[in-house]
């Protein structure tokens, strides 16, 4: 719990940063800490320098923008569970993210960056179709949630970009989001969950993203499909794995968390088809 | 007779609290004397390996590093001083690791970014040997956990009763007898109670700084045995027990963890006697979970035997006990204490067979219950099987076989029990939650087609272990060169401003000795509350004690300080009547003054008997000065507390996830000092229990790594596990002790475990399901409803 030696440094603009991530290959980007403070301590991860973001202003809000909701790197979990102007799917996710100590100190965007699979806000962030900001030295770049998660723990974000927004499309419609926790209910990290957005409550036209089962959050386009051609949420959730590599650990076998992924696919379809209407 | 007024019974707040709920309590890894030098562990990766060489060079010339120790440096200071030594370990491997984790090298530094930078550029070359993790593979025996071993099984522990050879084989013909009668019901299971990392909220941290110039040790630790402790270090440095001051300060959670004398506090202690500078260990949370011991750790077949119309005609545990890889303070005898209880409040002929078995993993000892938790967990689940199986209310069946209301009863298994009334007590629950009621509703959701379920169970545990003549049995820390039975220890001096202090050979961790003791002595003499301190773990300033564990604390030293405040109260009576010209018998004492019975005015203070105790001219002619006594007591027998608890569980059949809806105890520990303490200790173990039956669950890789290191992965309750608690309490006070009292620091873990098991598998019951083992996660109860749709 004792991390290697590095150096820090607390920068006052995201230009400051970035010139500092393009100066500093091995260094890491730091909003809440919540995951690379425990990785270092554990020196699972060892950066030689540190980039705090989280004293540069103007980063900490939640912006309605018409077509978009534009949230703001240092936006904490807790400030997502709370805001009206988020959709339900992603509230939820943010609410039963941690506790109130991590939704106090954990932010949206770090989570996103971190691209943790048993994350609970990713997953709400690919089914709502959401995008990224990626600035760096030479400019920037938005990153559509399909693409944003490459593997375990790796995002698309290159070594020296900043993730510095997150944008949700106001689509209207329904979405919704649950999960099992590792130590039940929604308690803790997911073992399997799942999203989904719904147009209208019939649920023809959705996404719907499935986490904590495979290396990423990732799109359930069989669902998807399924609904499009009018199947039932219970039957469309069968498809719910297509494509996804299921993994066993602690917490279940591949057949339990293919399962548990059916049953979460449906709950937040029908969930979100409620909430639409 | 010298009368007073009690504040026994009184919810009085906990005094200990404002301090660590501002967070401005001290704990050890507080204190950082000048010049303090940080200790980090090399730890070994392979479950088994031979150590061929250990290269120091490179972190020996790194900055900062001020020392670098292997089993070379400390061979020569023994091996770990240990209770029940079957299997000692070595301070350091020696030339062999027997467990993932163990200390290979001590890295000292002037800090400990730099200690761990150091331990990681210390090259140890080892040769890895195949372990045996598996705890039936490892009794099998093809593998073993050392080599020098011809078998890995260390002892059993048999009974039926205990220590009666005869005895046993007669009890294992009477129970052959009632499984071959057509008209009996014989139900059997194999369960797992599995290997647990007791979770305290401060991890352990010692601090040692040695006086060359008085040749003393002082040492700070987070233990719950300060006096063991002190004497251990005196002992392996050849020292009287007053050359080491141990101070405990704030000691945030122990659970039997902080129950042992651990090498990292032998080799700091070592460290800075070498080095001349105080030298501090702060275990990591990673490192605690495979630096301290682990608890639980059982695989066992429960068996029992009965009519049809539930009358138990045999019972019957056959198991093994996961040692690991040695034996620290009382590892080997942990089923032992689960022998004592094996029979539970029940009367029927019982055989008990337990063996201990070493595997390369982490060392298990006592977490809270200590053998008692695994001994009735077997015992109440199968009595709920049982029940199941014959198709009778488990509480019916449970009230049958009770022992009736009894003052000093031996048991089935040979041991003598203090008082109980088992039938009463579960008869008030099941008023007190309005079991038929409770039934009703669990019916009505089935009838639903929800999946909720209805578990039951009672316990008896005994604990307040102090009765002096069980130290011919081992119960005292001779290895540690404490020259004392297991007694209670309590001194009360009243200074001559008239306040109190007590001073208790204890090792509290959270369990409001500040308060409790002020009732005890409050009780006794009239001083108020608020002007009596405790003093406990701070070896220099207390008499000799045991510490705080198996929830004796109360019972036995509590006890001890009852007796010193009346003999202190005697003394004052005498001085009181003195000065009031009155007969000493016509004393009274009440809200801090001492006054004539029948004339309240006619009254003096303790400030003024205490001033004339240290004026002793003004004392009655032949009187000592001074106002002290100090007791050691030595109980009858140890007590055996007892409860019944239930609670309702639903089940998600679609996740298999469990959640528990109610839970509502009638615990039972004779007279109450303080009901909001002791509902605080009630609290805390039943989520304990609960955790255990839920979530906890430590484990291993077959390569013998541990999997459940931090918090991610190892799973404790959190405040969101369970529902609140409804508790009430039936009142059966003990005769061993003049307080009444028996513990009640393990009995909601001791309770708990199986009641929500039990609930689980009621739920389970329609479709099929016998037994699903612990912890109930999702998956094994999802897997558990698909094996029984399957068959």
């Amino acid at each position: 719990m004792y991390p290697r030696e590095f150096e820090y440094v607390a920068a006052g603009s995201v230009e400051e940063a970035a010139q500092l991530l393009e100066d500093n290959p091995g260094a890491k980007v730091m909003s809440g800490g919540m995951s690379l403070i425990p990785m270092m301590k554990l020196r699972l991860l060892s950066p030689e320098l540190v980039v705090d973001i989280g004293r540069i202003p103007g980063l900490n809000t939640i912006e309605d923008r018409g077509d978009h909701i534009a949230i703001g790197a240092l936006v904490r979990q807790r400030q997502i569970a709370e805001s009206p102007l988020i959709p339900m799917a992603l509230k939820t996710a943010a609410a039963q993210t941690g506790d109130a100590q991590v939704r106090n100190t954990a932010t949206f965007a770090g989570a996103i960056a971190h691209a943790d699979v048993a994350a609970d806000t990713p997953t709400a962030f690919v089914a709502l179709g959401g995008t990224i900001v990626a600035k760096c030295v030479d400019g920037e770049r938005e990153i559509a949630a399909d693409a944003c998660f490459v593997d375990t723990l790796t995002s698309a974000l290159e070594a020296n970009e900043i993730l510095t927004e997150v944008r949700i499309p106001k689509s209207g419609g329904g979405s919704a989001y649950d999960k099992l926790g590792r130590r039940g209910g929604h308690t803790d990290y997911s073992v399997a969950g799942a999203a989904a957005w719904v147009a209208d409550s019939s649920g023809r036209e959705c996404r719907v993203a499935v986490g904590g089962v495979g290396t990423i959050p990732a799109l359930a386009s069989g669902v998807m499909e399924a609904m499009a051609s009018g199947a039932s949420p219970e039957d469309a959730a069968e498809r719910a794995c297509e494509g996804i590599t299921v993994l066993e650990d602690l917490y279940g076998s591949e057949e339990y968390k293919s399962h548990l992924a059916k049953v979460f696919v449906r709950r937040a379809l029908e969930q979100a088809m409620a909430n639409a209407s | 007779m010298v009368e007073t007024k009690s504040v026994l019974g009184g919810a009085i707040r906990r005094r200990e609290d404002p301090a660590l709920i501002a967070g401005q309590g001290l704990y050890t890894d507080d204190v950082a004397p000048t010049g303090t030098l940080h200790v980090a562990f090399v730890r070994s990766p392979f479950a088994k390996a031979k150590i061929l060489s250990i290269d120091t060079a490179e972190a020996a010339g790194m900055a900062g590093v001020k020392a670098i120790y292997t089993a070379d440096d400390v061979r020569h200071l023994g091996l770990l001083p240990t209770q029940v030594a079957v299997r000692a370990r070595p301070l350091l491997a020696d030339g062999q690791v027997a467990h993932s984790g163990e200390a290979v090298a001590m890295v000292v530094a002037t800090d400990r970014y730099l200690a761990q930078d150091a331990a990681e550029a210390v090259f140890v070359d080892y040769e890895a040997q195949e372990p045996v993790i598996d705890l039936k593979a490892a009794a099998a025996g093809d593998i073993k956990a050392h080599d020098d071993m011809d078998s890995n099984v260390i002892i059993a522990w048999t009974a039926g009763p205990f220590g009666d050879e005869d005895g046993i084989a007669k009890t294992r013909e009477t129970i052959q007898a009632a499984k071959d009668r057509d008209d009996t019901v014989t139900v059997s299971i194999e369960m797992v109670n599995q290997r647990l990392v007791p979770t305290a909220m401060e991890p352990r941290s010692v601090v040692a700084d040695y006086s060359p110039g008085y040749n003393r040790f002082h040492v700070h630790s987070t233990t719950q045995i300060p006096h063991a402790l002190a004497g251990a270090i005196a002992k392996t440095f050849d020292l009287d027990n007053s050359q080491v001051n141990v101070t405990a300060l704030e000691v945030g959670g122990g659970f039997g963890a902080k129950l042992n004398v651990y090498p990292d506090e032998i080799l700091v202690a070592f460290a800075s006697k070498a080095l001349g500078k105080p030298v501090k260990f702060t275990e990591s949370r990673r490192e605690a979970a495979v630096n301290t011991i682990h608890g639980r750790g059982w695989v066992a077949t429960a068996t029992m035997t009965g009519t049809r119309d539930g009358q138990i005609l045999g019972y019957e545990l056959d198991g093994l006990a996961d040692m690991g890889a040695y034996t620290q303070n009382f590892t080997a005898a942990i089923p032992f204490l689960g022998l004592f209880v094996g029979s539970g409040q029940y009367t029927m002929p019982t055989y008990f067979n337990v063996a201990c078995v070493l595997t390369n993993t982490v060392v298990t000892d006592a977490y809270r219950g200590a053998g008692r938790p695994e001994a009735e967990y077997y015992l109440e689940r199968i009595v709920d099987a049982f029940s199941r199986e014959i198709g009778v209310d488990p509480a019916e069946v449970r009230k049958k076989n009770y022992f009736d209301k009894f003052e000093d009863a031996v048991s089935p298994i040979g041991f003598a029990m203090d008082t109980g009334d088992y039938g009463a007590n579960l008869d008030a629950l099941l008023e007190f939650v309005d079991y038929e009621g409770m039934k009703a509703r669990r019916d009505a959701a089935r009838a639903e087609g929800r999946l909720v379920g209805l578990g039951l169970s009672s316990y008896v545990e005994v604990c307040g272990f102090g009765p002096s003549g069980l130290s011919d049995l081992g119960f005292n820390w001779g290895a540690y060169n404490v020259d004392s039975a297991f007694n209670g220890s309590g001194l009360v001096r009243v200074g001559g401003d008239g306040k109190a202090t007590v001073h208790i050979g204890t090792g509290p961790s959270g369990q409001g000795h500040q308060t409790t003791w002020a009732q005890i002595v409050s009780a006794e003499t009239g001083i108020p509350v608020d002007n009596i301190r405790v003093i406990s773990g701070e070896t220099d300033d207390t008499p000799v004690g045991i510490g705080s564990f198996g929830s004796r604390s109360a019972a036995v030293d509590g006890a001890a300080a009852h007796e010193a405040a009346g003999r202190v109260k005697a003394k004052a009576a005498k001085i009181a009547a003195h000065l009031l010209e009155a007969a000493e018998e016509d004393i009274r004492f009440e809200d801090g003054v001492a006054h004539v019975a029948g004339s309240p005015d006619q009254s003096v203070t303790w400030a003024e008997i205490a001033k004339t105790a240290y004026h002793p001219h003004l004392l009655p002619e032949g009187m000592e000065g001074g106002l002290e006594a100090h007791a050691v007591f030595s109980p009858g027998n140890a007590t055996w507390p007892f409860g019944s608890h239930i609670c309702m569980v639903e089940v998600d059949p679609d996740t298999g996830n469990v959640d528990v809806l109610e839970y509502l105890t009638m615990d039972d520990c004779g007279n109450v000092i303080n009901p909001m303490i002791a509902d605080g200790q009630l609290h805390g173990g039943i989520v304990q229990g609960a955790g255990q039956a839920l979530f906890e669950d430590a484990i291993y890789d077959e390569q013998g790594t541990l999997l459940t290191t931090s918090f991610m992965d190892y799973l404790i309750p959190t405040a969101t596990s369970m529902p609140s608690f409804q508790m009430e309490r039936t009142t059966t006070p003990t005769h061993v002790n003049p307080l009444g009292v028996k513990g009640i620091g393990e009995a909601g873990t001791i309770g708990s475990a199986q009641t929500v098991v039990n609930a689980v598998v009621d739920a389970l019951a329609d479709l099929g399901v016998k037994h699903v083992d612990m912890p109930v996660r999702p998956r094994r109860v999802w897997e558990a409803i698909q094996a029984a749709k399957e068959a």
